[in-house]
């Protein structure tokens, strides 16, 4: 078992156009540690100075991280990440 | 009841409970028909106050034209008030919106400048910033970032609410410029010690995250994640299913962003009978099925539906 990792269109460069990735870890922050290993220069994509970058939203099975506990939020094998990108609605 | 103008019947929307759908008496789910305002949608509210505003500030004047970037909603009910008011109105939309939308915005009057489908409504906020400043006598009401926007909930949905559920322990609604949940959830938070506010924030398909690189997302200026208990984000397909579950179990026939606020609502409720804790969970119905016909959305099996909804957008 591992975490699903959704990536968005306009990243998938980085995961030679995978939709979804693989990954582990016990936190937000220590699975995309884990895909930066798997594939480089995803990570700064995702996080500047410590933080999530402000138009990048993480959803832990549908649920935005930045609710839960931002990159510390926990994470476990089953669990779907989704990454998008911040969008206008209305 | 009795009003002056049509404008001026705008809110005092029904709240109705969901016998069906609620899992029990103490865990209860009701749902605030905001399609029954004037031109069918919540954005009547918003539209109306940012208008009104705009004439106390000195900015709108008989013969003013008016400029919003809207996927719809908005621009219908601010069509309606121009058409009543004397404005004439430009709405900048994204062009993978339904043909329903179109028709009722050129019926009131509205002329329609269209943006490209990819990106969807950050283009069409982008294009509109750009014609803004081609056209400075043009009055762009500017829903993402105008404060009269989330005042409209504030001063008319949020009481209306209260008054008609003094339990309320959770509001859900869509989360598009935010307004609704701003204006909704700070007035709430002011009075009701715990209630939880939540967004459900619709995921579309792919070509609405087409940007071409990350730095181009867009945040409405409206919006303070403080007001928020969570935000979820909702696939079009627990959305389309709870849209056909609503009109089955309750016979209430609504568009698809009120499915994507029902589903983030049945969650909750899921929460609170496994907490063993009481719940008055108030939804927002934020607009009728009519406009959604088109799209195919009530008709075939789910998957069907999902597939013809590819690349809309939908709420």
């Amino acid at each position: 078992m591992a975490i699903e990792v959704r990536i968005p269109t306009i990243l998938r460069t980085y995961t030679d156009g995978a939709k979804a990735v693989d990954a582990s870890g016990g936190t937000l922050e220590e699975l995309i540690g884990d895909l930066e290993s798997r594939h480089p220069g995803l990570r700064a994509r995702l996080v500047d100075e410590g933080k999530l970058r402000r138009f990048v939203n993480v959803y832990l099975n549908d649920e935005d991280v930045r609710f839960l506990g931002g990159l510390g939020t926990p994470v476990a094998d089953g669990d779907t990440v989704t990454v998008l990108p911040a969008v206008a609605g209305g | 009841m009795r009003f002056d103008s049509l404008i001026h019947s705008v809110g005092r929307t029904p709240l109705v409970g969901l016998p069906r759908l609620s899992p029990s008496d103490e865990v209860r789910i009701w749902a605030k028909l905001e399609d029954r305002n004037p031109t069918g949608s919540i954005k009547d509210r918003p539209a109306l106050w940012m208008i009104e505003q705009a004439e106390k500030d000195g900015l709108l004047r008989p013969g003013c034209t008016i400029l919003e970037p809207t996927s719809g909603n908005t621009g219908i009910s601010l069509a309606m008030s121009a058409r009543l008011k004397g404005y004439r109105l430009i709405c900048v939309m994204p062009e993978n919106t339904s043909e329903e939308r179109r028709q009722l915005l050129r019926m009131w009057g509205a002329e329609i400048i269209s943006s490209p489908a990819a990106g969807g409504s950050n283009e069409a906020v982008r294009v509109a910033k750009g014609l803004a400043a081609e056209h400075p006598d043009w009055i762009m009401l500017y829903q993402y970032g105008n404060p009269a926007n989330w005042r409209s909930h504030y001063e008319s949905t949020a009481p209306e609410i209260l008054e008609d559920l003094p339990t309320v322990t959770h509001f859900v609604a869509g989360l598009g410029t935010t307004g609704t949940l701003m204006g909704v959830g700070r007035f709430l938070r002011e009075r009701v010690p715990g209630v939880q506010i939540v967004a459900a924030e619709p995921r579309y398909g792919e070509l609405v995250y087409g940007l071409r690189n990350v730095d181009e997302g867009f945040i409405p200026e409206l919006y303070d994640a403080s007001v928020l208990t969570t935000r979820y984000s909702v696939t079009s397909a627990d959305a389309l299913a709870r849209t056909r579950e609503l009109l089955a179990a309750e016979g209430i026939f609504a568009g698809i962003s009120t499915g994507c606020a029902l589903h983030a609502a049945l969650g909750m409720a899921r929460k609170a009978v496994q907490a063993g804790e009481r719940a008055d969970i108030v939804f927002i119905v934020a607009d009728g099925g009519w406009k959604y016909l088109s799209t195919g959305a009530y008709e075939g099996t789910l998957g069907e539906a999902e597939d013809r909804l590819e690349g809309q957008l939908w709420a």
